[in-house]
């Protein structure tokens, strides 16, 4: 059951999606989020949609992969089609009771599904073609002039590396726990919240106690290694664009300007 | 030959819960040789750990004094000399993989001590090759198998050039399989690279191809020389617990119902030789 969290992982690869400079990833991200904000009507999300869609092709990343990082977000997308489908302004196509359904209701309904999915199978793509070091990478650099005002860059990057490293491991864990318990007659499936809420107590406690110890030895480890902070240290694979990040920029750009355009033209 | 580390007189207590503290060494002295196999044995609890984390100045001692090629751990200006100069790896390779990419973790020592890109490359390459990793430096470390995590863990201290490689029971958590790639590496990275390895184990099987062999009990030292001359010593050796290889004890119970065995034949190989003339000797 926990095996299927895919959130946060990386699939190792040589496209030019996967070699392409995080940070330029990282901004694109940003700008295809802004994209997908500013589009409004079918043109301005099909481009946005389609963009995604290329990327995707190019990473060789399954679609169906995406789909099921999607899984856990069903409930949040079936809930928020809902609402937007009852609550939409103009003449009801259908009524019933309190409530009719509007062509603006649907159409909205539709988009904002359409939004909330392509909002997050993108920010899926920059975590699945880029590995949670070169992530931090990116970030610490982008984030790098915030550090003359005296903020934490490299050692918050270090931890967000360290935590994405350690989830499959912690997840196995888990795994682990869940079935020594079960093996020993505990019920996680059973009783009312409050009743499947207690039942993981016994979980989360030698879970945190594990954790703790991991992050202890960990420490130690890593200071074997010769680790002393930000200062000084080099890269294996030090940041620099290339041409495919001037190319994507580009393409970034165009595609922001694109869903500009259709929305002036309200499509 | 020059020594790489040289111990004198090392006390060492852990501080306890209760007012009275877990006195690990009291007076411990000890020399090892650069480029030599040590294998330290020691039931649990006999402060074989502890005096591995004196090595590389993870522990200061409390009296006497460790000096790691001519620098003394207790000066913290020599830290991170003496942790590039002795590579630790632990027992559990989970714990000290940091990246999600095999390569990338192996990049982290000589990306802390600020060594140039291409210089990395070079050495990640290399120290992969040398524990047989190289086709995997791409993968995911999550999802090798124990001997493989633990040999990228080895090849993360490679990295950095060390002259000493101190591996506390770096198999304890490994299936048969993994333990044998594992020791077979330090025997070739010692063999071959002029590496000192300093093995801690409690697997009696894996200091036979060692040079030396040192005993520990309760914080001393019980026993130190050949493979051939510690292991021979059953009595001793049981007496804290330990036991003898397989192939000794065979040897010594054929020896006590009168055939004439050598005891010093301790790999598997040389056993089988020593049985094998016993045996045409007894027909001819």
């Amino acid at each position: 059951m926990l095996k299927d969290v895919t959130l946060g992982q990386y699939f190792p690869g040589e496209t030019a999606v996967h070699k392409m400079d995080p940070r330029t990833k990282l901004v694109l991200v940003i700008v295809y989020i802004v994209a997908l904000f500013l589009a409004k009507g079918a043109a301005g999300y099909a481009l946005v949609a389609g963009c995604l869609l290329a990327v995707v092709w190019i990473s060789k990343i399954h679609l169906k992969v995406i789909l099921k990082g999607l899984k856990p977000l069903m409930l949040i997308i079936i809930l928020t089609a809902v609402l937007n489908l009852f609550y939409g302004q103009g003449e009801p196509l259908v009524q019933f009771w309190i409530f009719k359904i509007t062509k603006q209701g649907i159409e909205n309904a539709v988009f904002m599904v359409l939004r909330i999915t392509l909002l997050v199978a993108g920010t899926f793509m920059l975590t699945y073609t880029t590995s949670p070091i070169a992530l931090t990478d990116g970030l610490e650099s982008l984030l790098s002039p915030l550090k003359k005002i005296g903020a934490p860059v490299h050692e918050l990057a270090m931890m967000m590396c360290i935590a994405l490293r350690f989830i499959p491991t912690l997840i196995e864990e888990t795994d682990k726990i869940m079935s020594a318990q079960k093996a020993r007659g505990a019920d996680f499936e059973s009783g009312n919240i409050l009743a499947r809420a207690k039942a993981l107590i016994p979980i989360l406690v030698p879970l945190f106690i594990s954790a703790f110890r991991r992050a202890d030895e960990l420490a130690t480890a890593m200071e074997c290694r010769c680790y002393h902070g930000g200062e000084g240290r080099t890269k294996l694979h030090a940041l620099h664009y290339a041409g495919r990040d001037y190319t994507a920029y580009c393409l970034g750009a165009l595609m922001l300007a694109g869903v500009i355009v259709l929305r002036r033209f309200g499509l | 030959m020059e020594n790489a580390i040289e111990i004198r007189h090392l006390a060492y207590s852990y501080p306890d819960d209760t007012a009275t503290e877990h006195v690990v060494f009291q007076d411990l002295s000890l020399d090892i040789e650069q480029g030599s196999f040590v294998a330290v044995l020691g039931h649990n609890g006999c402060g074989k750990s502890t005096l591995a984390k004196h090595l590389n100045a993870i522990l200061l001692p409390e009296g006497g004094t460790v000096t790691v090629y001519g620098l003394d751990t207790k000066q913290e200006e020599n830290l991170l000399a003496i942790r590039q100069q002795v590579g630790m790896v632990f027992q559990n390779p989970d714990n000290q993989i940091v990246s999600n990419v095999v390569e990338e973790d192996v990049a982290f020592a000589p990306e802390n001590l600020g060594v140039p890109s291409e210089e990395i490359r070079r050495r990640v390459d290399e120290a992969l090759e040398a524990v047989g990793m190289a086709a995997y430096k791409k993968h995911a470390p999550h999802l090798l198998s124990g001997g493989q995590k633990q040999r990228v863990a080895i090849a993360g201290v490679l990295a950095m050039r060390p002259k000493t490689i101190v591996l506390d029971e770096p198999t304890a958590m490994l299936d048969p399989q993994g333990r044998q790639e594992v020791v077979s590496i330090v025997e070739k990275l010692s063999r071959e690279q002029n590496i000192t390895a300093i093995l801690i184990t409690h697997h009696m099987d894996e200091a036979i191809c060692a040079d030396r062999v040192i005993a520990m009990d309760d914080g001393k030292i019980i026993a130190d020389g050949a493979p051939k001359d510690v292991f021979t010593k059953i009595d001793l050796l049981q007496s804290v617990g330990l036991t003898a290889p397989q192939t000794t004890l065979l040897l010594k119970a054929l020896d006590d119902d009168g055939c004439a065995l050598p005891l010093d034949a301790l790999s598997v190989d040389d056993c089988a030789q020593a049985l094998f003339r016993q045996i045409s000797q007894a027909k001819a």
